[in-house]
């Protein structure tokens, strides 16, 4: 395919002229650096989905924040801030070795790759390991919205209605981002055996860019969530 | 794309540490009660770290420029949505007259 003027508007030339034809380069791309160029930009308009699919419940987040900013600040009391700072940080770490075994592809380490890959996961784990524990806190204090909405707090009970539109977003906003995180932890998985299958070097990793750019959004929105649901009644505590 | 390895080294740990500084940032000054300047600093923080993970890690700092609009459009559109819904809601005196539990 000859070089158009869309081509060399990108990144100036691109070298796939005749000969030899890297095994992870598809036809209707003129060369690896075009290719990762259109995932890249794909992946990110899939992002863009999810900063609005997320966007709607931090926006329904707000308009319920400020019609009931006191009780929004007495319910926050009862989620564990510990236990959130931790697992903010758990995912920032999770972030950096995320990017760091993408720095190992182009470094042509393959078992760096797979030990970061490794250790993204079982950051990944630990997050929600501890966010299981939470959730069964919240179990068993009564705090999950619905008929067994009970909490032993009298100024809970005191606005039990409007607390619970609280824990409803707690739950789905977390949850949500949870099952992000296991899909998450799941594609990190194949791109771990993928990668000990010498399939990613400094050539090609297009693959990990684009789950490191997934995983490293998943992390935003966490750095949202965090203070959002756990710290907005941390100073009338 | 910038491929140095040792800059990109450098840069990573740098966010990293940055992220984790701004973590405990947050926390302390949401014990402190600074009234609504609560929500502004703590918003002003997280927007600090979710630029520093897009233009680090997700290396839109060295994308092109098509890859970087996109990126920007996403934040524009969600700013549309929270920004009119909220001008609906809140321009709306009766409310919570309709809401259970008022």
């Amino acid at each position: 395919m000859a070089s158009t003027a869309f081509d060399t508007h990108l990144e100036g030339p691109h070298g796939a002229h005749g000969g030899h034809h890297h095994p992870s380069l598809q036809h209707q791309f003129d060369s690896l650096e075009q290719q990762k160029e259109s995932s890249t930009l794909g992946m990110w308009m899939f992002l863009v989905t999810e900063i609005m699919f997320f966007g709607a419940l931090f926006t329904a987040y707000v308009i319920y924040r400020s019609l009931f900013h006191g009780v929004f600040a007495t319910a926050s009391h009862h989620l564990d801030v510990t236990l959130g700072a931790i697992n903010t940080a758990v995912l920032i770490g999770s972030s950096l070795t995320m990017a760091l075994s993408i720095r190992a592809a182009q470094l042509n380490r393959r078992k760096t790759i797979v030990l970061f890959l490794l250790l993204t996961i079982l950051l990944g784990g630990t997050f929600l390991g501890i966010k299981s524990v939470e959730y069964g806190h919240k179990f068993h204090d009564h705090l999950v919205p619905g008929p067994h909405f009970a909490p032993e707090d009298p100024a809970i009970q005191a606005v039990a209605d409007k607390a619970q539109v609280f824990f409803s977003l707690y739950f789905i906003m977390t949850g949500i981002h949870a099952l992000h995180m296991i899909i998450g932890i799941g594609l990190l998985t194949w791109l771990a055996i993928a990668s000990w299958r010498g399939r990613f070097d400094s050539t090609y990793y297009t693959p990990l860019e684009c789950t490191g750019l997934y995983w490293h959004f998943v992390d935003i929105v966490w750095i949202f969530l965090f203070p959002l649901l756990y710290l907005i009644g941390a100073h009338a505590r | 794309m910038s491929h140095n390895p040792e800059s990109t080294l450098k840069w990573y740990i740098a966010v990293f540490l940055f992220l984790m500084v701004m973590t405990g940032l947050t926390v302390a000054v949401a014990k402190m009660d600074l009234g609504a300047m609560n929500d502004v600093v703590m918003l002003v923080i997280a927007v600090a770290k979710a630029l520093a993970v897009i233009l680090i890690f997700m290396h839109v700092k060295d994308s092109t420029r098509v890859t970087a609009l996109t990126v920007v459009g996403g934040f524009v559109w969600l700013g549309i949505l929270i920004f009119f819904t909220l001008n609906d809601y809140l321009s709306r005196g009766d409310l919570l007259l309709n809401v259970p539990g008022k």
